[in-house]
């Protein structure tokens, strides 16, 4: 086999790498050139569905299928709207592309638009990526000087306009249907579906929402072909029909206590030991890992045990968390309390639940308020059966909420409380002796900077 | 200059958010462009500002006041500071000491968190994760990401001045 070359990750590094000439000079736009010159919507969309490419921005649905959901025929507008809310703690790849290698994510959202027959394009960035900002309004204006972007490119009937929109800092606005109610000025409250984007979406027109790290897979793709692509990853298990495969490159993001953090290119399918290891230079301060995040906080954890788990879209799911999400691997070592993991998961989750379904509103505020009280050496037994009764009825896969935050609320909850049930019964019993016991109702402690 | 009739939103305000509205097929979505606009100028969105605002766009207050209390982004009360500092207290940073460095920053700065000093200089706000985990702790202050601070080098950071936020 022949060894394994970063393609996403190309430019960094390189001098002056965020630029078209740059972008050009290894290979970029050629792709797009030949597309206009001599393909019709339907070959790329084909191209895309034959690579088995799945969306990078969390759930992994496969690129193509999605596309196909679009009504046929339809006078238009359709919209593509790219998410690069990128707010899932722990997660920064998109970051690293739209301020490395602008032109590869342009230039997929380019192919992606002629696939769709998108007209407009809307990139909704989140506020806190100024400097992606900056990059990719400056690489816009690059490819509509170009000639990349504009009206009849390439002397086509295929029009595209990209339009950058901020969001204002909150995490539910990368839920797409969240994004697409604040693209349109509303709350970012997430819709029921269906009817789904595609049927429905931005201004109640057939839209598809894409991730930037999608986008940029779709330019490698038309560069370097399907039997490229296909060549990375793992196969799609022939024991399970439902099972679309792994394939492709893959950023994975290592952060928290390894000695070299940082967004490394691997073939999907690596494990979180091997990532650790060979890339973040080992746990930190010759430590060991107690447990760690396979794809961004929502997913829940893994235990040191457990750390040999392909991070494919199939691997974390086998081992109990939610899937392989966003792929940002967070390494948590033997000196942290899980209690204070959990404490933190809670509040964040508690911060950025929407407010509209009861369970996951009530849910995630309620199990901070218990895991404040935990810590303040009033836990009871009885509070990790009751986290557990909260972590198994909040979300999409009991039914009882709209969007899939509550479920990634849940995870963490469940998963720590299981792996690390001991744990958290010897925090309780050291620290509150004369109340672990107690099976009454207890009242809830006073708590700042919650809302 | 102040438009007529108007007491917040001035013409280059208003000439920046009209300048965007061919980009949508309606007014509604201008409403986060238009409160970015004005928040970037007078660091807060008074209320005044939003029925301009809606005025503008053509619609209710009530509709532009909805999305923006929805965001906790655009502080309506008062100004925030000069320099706005978001302190990340997520996982990985809270991994290597953001929340320390949050309860360091407020207190030598005798703030609250979201509060701003006396002097107007400074507002330190907790968020979220700021999607730079590679540097953790971080911290951003207005468009300038500090990387991997300790309490001593964001004090330092943070004193100094700063470009405002674009
Ligand atoms: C609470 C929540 C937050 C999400 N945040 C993001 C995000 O920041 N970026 C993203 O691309 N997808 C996010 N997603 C997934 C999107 O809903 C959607 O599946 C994705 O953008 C589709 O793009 P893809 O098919 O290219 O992966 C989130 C989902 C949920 C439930
Ligand atoms: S699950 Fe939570 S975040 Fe999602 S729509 Fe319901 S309340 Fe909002
Ligand atoms: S957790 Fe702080 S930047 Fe991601």
């Amino acid at each position: 086999m022949t060894p394994f070359k970063p393609v996403l990750l190309e430019a960094v590094g390189v001098p002056d790498g965020h630029t078209i000439a740059s972008y050009k000079s290894r290979g970029g736009y050629a792709p797009l050139e030949a597309t206009l010159a001599g393909k019709q919507p339907a070959d790329v969309i084909e191209m895309v569905k034959a690579s088995g490419l799945r969306g990078r921005g969390g759930a992994g649905f496969p690129t193509g299928l999605k596309w196909t959901f679009l009504p046929k025929d339809h006078p238009g507008p359709i919209y593509l709207c790219i998410n690069a809310d990128e707010s899932e703690p722990g997660t920064f790849n998109n970051r690293i592309l739209m301020e490395d290698d602008p032109h590869q994510v342009i230039e997929g959202i380019i192919l992606s638009s002629f696939a769709t027959r998108a007209s407009t394009a809307y990139l909704y960035l989140r506020y806190e990526y100024p400097r992606s900002w900056h990059r990719l309004q400056d690489a816009i204006d690059e490819a509509y000087a170009a000639g990349y972007l504009g009206k009849n490119i390439r002397g086509t009937s295929f029009s595209l306009d990209i339009y950058l929109h901020r969001g204002a800092a909150a995490y539910i606005c990368g839920e797409e249907t969240g994004l697409i109610e604040s693209l349109e000025g509303k709350r970012a409250w997430p819709r029921i579906k269906p009817p789904f984007p595609a049927i429905e979406g931005l201004f109640r027109k057939p839209t598809v929402v894409n991730n930037i790290e999608t986008m940029a897979c779709v330019s490698q793709i038309a560069r370097r072909g399907v039997d490229w692509f296909k060549s990375i990853g793992v196969p799609a298990d022939p024991a399970n029909p439902r099972d679309p495969g792994s394939y492709g490159p893959k950023l994975y993001c290592l952060s928290g206590h390894v000695e070299k953090p940082g967004c490394y290119e691997a073939p999907l399918g690596i494990t979180a030991r091997e990532l650790i290891d060979r890339f973040g230079g080992g746990v930190w301060k010759g430590r060991k890992a107690k447990a760690v995040i396979p794809g961004g906080i929502s997913m829940g954890l893994m235990t040191e045990s457990e750390l040999d788990t392909p991070l494919d879209f199939a691997g974390p799911g086998k081992v109990g968390c939610l899937g392989l999400g966003t792929a940002a691997v967070v390494v948590i070592d033997d000196q942290t309390s899980i209690v204070d993991f959990l404490h933190n998961s809670a509040r964040f989750f508690a911060h950025e639940s929407c407010g509209q379904c009861t369970p996951c509103r009530e849910g995630t505020s309620w199990s901070l308020r218990i895991l404040e009280r935990i810590k303040a050496g009033k836990g009871r037994l009885k509070d990790l059966d009751i986290l557990l009764e909260i972590g198994n009825t909040m979300g999409m896969m009991p039914g009882s909420t709209i969007c899939g935050l509550a479920d990634g609320a849940a995870w963490p909850m469940k998963n720590a409380i299981k792996k690390f049930h001991s744990e958290f019964e010897d925090y309780i019993k050291r620290t509150n002796p004369s109340g672990w016991m107690v099976t009454d109702p207890v009242p809830a402690l006073q708590i700042a900077g919650a809302h | 200059m102040i438009a007529p009739g108007r007491t917040y939103l001035t013409d280059e305000m208003v000439a920046k958010i009209e300048a965007l509205a061919p980009r949508y097929p309606n007014r509604r979505a201008l409403t986060l462009p238009a409160l970015h606009i004005v928040n970037a100028e007078l660091r807060h969105v008074p209320l005044g500002a939003v029925v301009e605002i809606a005025a503008i766009l053509g619609l209710a207050p009530a509709e532009v006041q909805d999305t923006l209390t929805f965001y906790q982004f655009f502080h309506q009360e008062k100004p925030h500071g000069k320099v706005r500092a978001f302190v990340c207290r997520s996982v990985s940073c809270a991994l290597r000491g953001g929340d320390h460095l949050l309860e360091h920053l407020c207190k030598t700065n005798g703030v609250e968190p979201y509060g701003t000093t006396a002097n107007g200089e400074l507002t330190i706000e907790p968020a979220e994760c700021l999607g730079a985990c590679d540097f953790a702790p971080c911290i951003l202050a207005n468009d300038d990401l500090l990387k991997n601070m300790t309490p001593e080098t964001a004090e330092a950071e943070l004193n100094k001045p700063r470009a405002r936020a674009t």
